[in-house]
């Protein structure tokens, strides 16, 4: 039976439900409460629970790819917080809102979660955009934009003799092709590798720009058992961060994806299925390393962020893709991983099984 | 199951002010953490998980400074959370904290939540337009003004309480060496002689644009034994939210701060809050809202909460003193506002609030809200660890 190792009495929480919208280049049409509505009805709609049956909510989400402060209130209105509710928001990926929910059942305090994510990439430039959340005296004024620093990494990983640019295109070939089983994917099937975006990396081996959200509903024990056939018990899940610097780091390593690894105990048995947040092909390699994932793995079945990077969501998505996977009887033991920040600065990871 | 107690044994401010132009954001947070850590005499090395908060991203023009901040906090090879529920912010990011403790996911955590405000301009962080949306060009007083015009209009309060209250609160914060606003020669006179910017809201009944940060230490059972200064325990936490904007919706007394009080004291065994609680710190960054507040947390009956301010109830030497370290009115990082009145109740009931000491607090009340008056966060802690 599994549980959260390491606690002594700790309760036995799952991923009971997991909904997404199709991503898209852009959604002009659409405000982000009208993106996320759908999701929203179609999670609750999975387990018949209503919002005022919900013991705790949490989101992700930006205001700067919004453009606006406060972004976060409006999809509250969506989400329907009445009578009042118990929310708290992240300003992160709905990955890290998922962790403090999960946090909040642990306590005992709620049976129940919502988690929900969305990001809307479309009305602003995405690379200028995330230049921002660069150390704001040294290096934001330099406008380095992501594309450019996870193109760094790549040439690091490739001069390191860890890759090289056809290994590159091998991992977005692979994503591509899975994503043809994945309805809500932006990018699938059989994409040239393109022109340098910025050598080494193609554009290919970058993400494609899209908005889209996610939701995520979160049971504990026999709520869990009553609400799903075959929940995704969350056997562990830890995050951790490190410099921000790209200077100071060793770009061809991820020690806190290995660390947040080993702490949510992905080390003490194999996984089969692994989803990862890795939206630069070069990022898989590094990750495919640090998390010591094998080629029995099958890694991001979904297509990954390669083939959908709906930003602030796309992490979230990985938990719910690793769970959906649990809930179909295709994985028993899952691997789910979601980044933040530049190079993969900050990682999380929760391991999920399902019942044998 | 039980929840591990929480306690938080280090409490640090930075001195508020309008400009720390002497610091970058790193500098600011650090200041605020090395003071709690101090206090609770443990270094960076006993800090197993960082959770930080502030107020909109937009204010000082840095999206997701978490991840910037990292180095400055300790912060690396550690777990990093980053709270954001608008202006209720600084007291979420303490009750998520908390929560780690009380799972027994960690057992020593850093908070802290900052602003700094003069790195860019609130009142336009706050005004950005939005698509088919009005857009609120007149910052956060004009959101507010008629609400407070609502709560006179309902309970026939004299127009006078808002500027007893702003007198109050301003010569509390000449008692609190961080307070940003120390007026030395404040008088009910001058407070009542200021321009009026949004009717009723009159210049001195209004915070200030702080530069600042705050930061705790909270910690298990074990590590409040080990604590060089007596703990303040956590007896009840909740938040709750409601929508921004809807018919039924009371802006006067919104139904998600009624909700969040009553689980706290529910919490925290507490049936009547008048009595049984000894200080309050308050999110009041507009005067009325003390005697609004007074009756959504459940100290007065509704329409009868300015009756305690005109009465001198919410002194500091009165038996229910509201604000004692000055309250927002007198200091307002955004982001950091919410912990500073979590961390100010906390002082009082370690008795180590030094000036604005209130005699024998041993339990009080920490209070925020933000958004429309539509996200609240509050914690009640006590000198006592909680029963059981």
């Amino acid at each position: 039976m599994p549980g959260t190792p390491g606690k002594p009495g700790a309760r036995d929480i799952a991923v009971v439900a997991f909904a997404q919208s199709p991503h898209r280049r852009r959604t002009d049409e659409l405000s982000e409460v009208e993106m996320l509505m759908p999701v929203l009805h179609e999670v609750l709609g999975r387990t018949g629970l209503r919002t005022s049956d919900i013991g705790f909510t949490c989101s992700g989400s930006s205001d700067y790819l919004a453009g606006r402060a406060f972004s976060f209130t409006m999809a509250l209105d969506g989400v329907g917080a009445w009578p009042p509710i118990s929310e708290s928001h992240v300003e992160m990926d709905g990955a890290w809102a998922l962790y403090e929910a999960w946090v909040k059942l642990l306590t005992g305090e709620a049976d129940t979660a919502l988690v929900y994510a969305y990001g809307k990439s479309s009305p602003g430039e995405l690379r200028d955009v995330l230049t921002r959340q660069l150390d704001p005296y040294y290096v934001a004024p330099l406008w380095p934009d992501s594309v450019s620093l996870a193109a760094l990494q790549a040439r690091a990983l490739i001069d390191a003799g860890d890759a090289d640019e056809p290994a590159l295109a091998a991992v977005a070939a692979r994503s591509r092709a899975a994503a043809e089983a994945n309805p809500y994917a932006q990018l699938t099937g059989s994409v040239p590798a393109g022109d340098y975006l910025v050598q080494p990396l193609r554009a290919g081996d970058c993400p494609p720009i899209g908005d889209g959200a996610a939701a995520v509903i979160l049971a504990a024990g026999d709520t869990a058992r009553r609400l799903c056939e075959r929940p995704a018990w969350i056997c562990g899940m830890d995050h951790r961060i490190e410099a921000h610097s790209l200077g100071v780091r060793d770009l061809t390593d991820s020690p806190s994806a290995r660390l947040a690894a080993e702490r949510a105990g992905a080390f003490e048995r194999p996984v089969d299925t692994a989803e990862l947040h890795a939206p630069f092909t070069s990022q898989e390699i590094v990750l495919r390393k640090a998390l010591r994932l094998g080629d029995d793995v099958d890694v991001n079945p979904s297509g990954g962020a390669l083939a959908a990077n709906p930003v602030m969501a796309a992490g979230l998505i990985r938990i719910g893709e690793a769970a959906a996977r649990i809930h179909r009887g295709a994985s028993s033991r899952a691997l789910a991983h979601a980044t933040s920040g530049p190079c993969l600065q900050q990682n999380l990871v929760a391991v999920l099984e399902g019942e044998s | 199951m039980s929840k591990e107690p929480v306690a938080v044994v280090g409490i640090g401010q930075t001195k508020h002010v309008a400009a720390r132009r002497d610091v970058s954001l790193a500098g600011l947070v650090r200041e605020a953490a090395t003071r709690a850590l101090d206090d609770a005499r443990l270094t960076w090395a006993d800090i197993d998980a960082v959770v930080i908060g502030k107020a909109p991203d937009f204010f000082e023009g840095v999206m997701m400074p978490e991840l910037y901040l990292a180095d400055a906090l300790g912060a690396v090879g550690k777990p990093m959370l980053r709270v954001h529920t608008a202006g209720s912010v600084g007291g979420s990011t303490a009750l998520v904290a908390a929560n780690l403790i009380a799972a027994r996911v960690h057992g020593t955590v850093l908070t802290l939540a900052f602003e700094k405000q003069s790195e860019s301009n609130a009142m336009w962080g706050l005004s950005l337009p939005v698509p088919f949306q009005q857009p609120l060009l007149a910052g956060a007083g004009g959101f507010f003004a008629p609400h407070i015009r609502a709560y006179m209009r309902r309970s026939g309060a004299p127009d006078t309480v808002g500027s007893v209250v702003a007198y109050k609160d301003r010569r509390n914060a000449l008692k609190n060496p961080y307070a940003h606003l120390h007026e030395p020669d404040i008088t009910l006179e001058k407070v009542q002689a200021s321009p009026m910017l949004w009717d009723p809201v009159r210049y001195s009944e209004t915070c200030p644009s702080s530069d600042g940060a705050c930061a705790m230490i909270l910690t298990d059972r074990a590590g409040a034994a080990r604590a060089p200064h007596p703990p303040a325990w956590v007896h009840g936490g909740a938040m709750r939210s409601e929508p921004t904007l809807f018919a039924g919706k009371d802006f006067v007394s919104p139904q998600a701060g009624k909700d969040c009080a009553a689980d706290v004291y529910r919490q925290a065994r507490i049936t009547d809050p008048r009595r049984e609680i000894d200080a309050v710190e308050m999110y009041v960054p507009f005067s009325w809202y003390e005697p609004m507040w007074l009756e959504n947390l459940g100290f007065a009956a509704e329409g009868e909460g300015w009756k305690l301010t005109e009465s001198g109830v919410t002194e500091l030497d009165g038996d229910l003193p509201v604000n004692p370290s000055g309250g927002v009115l007198s200091t307002n990082p955004i982001g950091a506002s919410g912990m500073i009145r979590f961390a100010e109740a906390a002082l009082q009931v370690r008795g180590q609030a030094g000036e604005h000491q209130v005699d024998g607090a041993r339990r009080a009340l920490g209070h925020a809200y933000g958004g429309g008056a539509q996200f609240f966060s509050m914690w009640l802690v006590g000198a006592e660890p909680p029963p059981g």
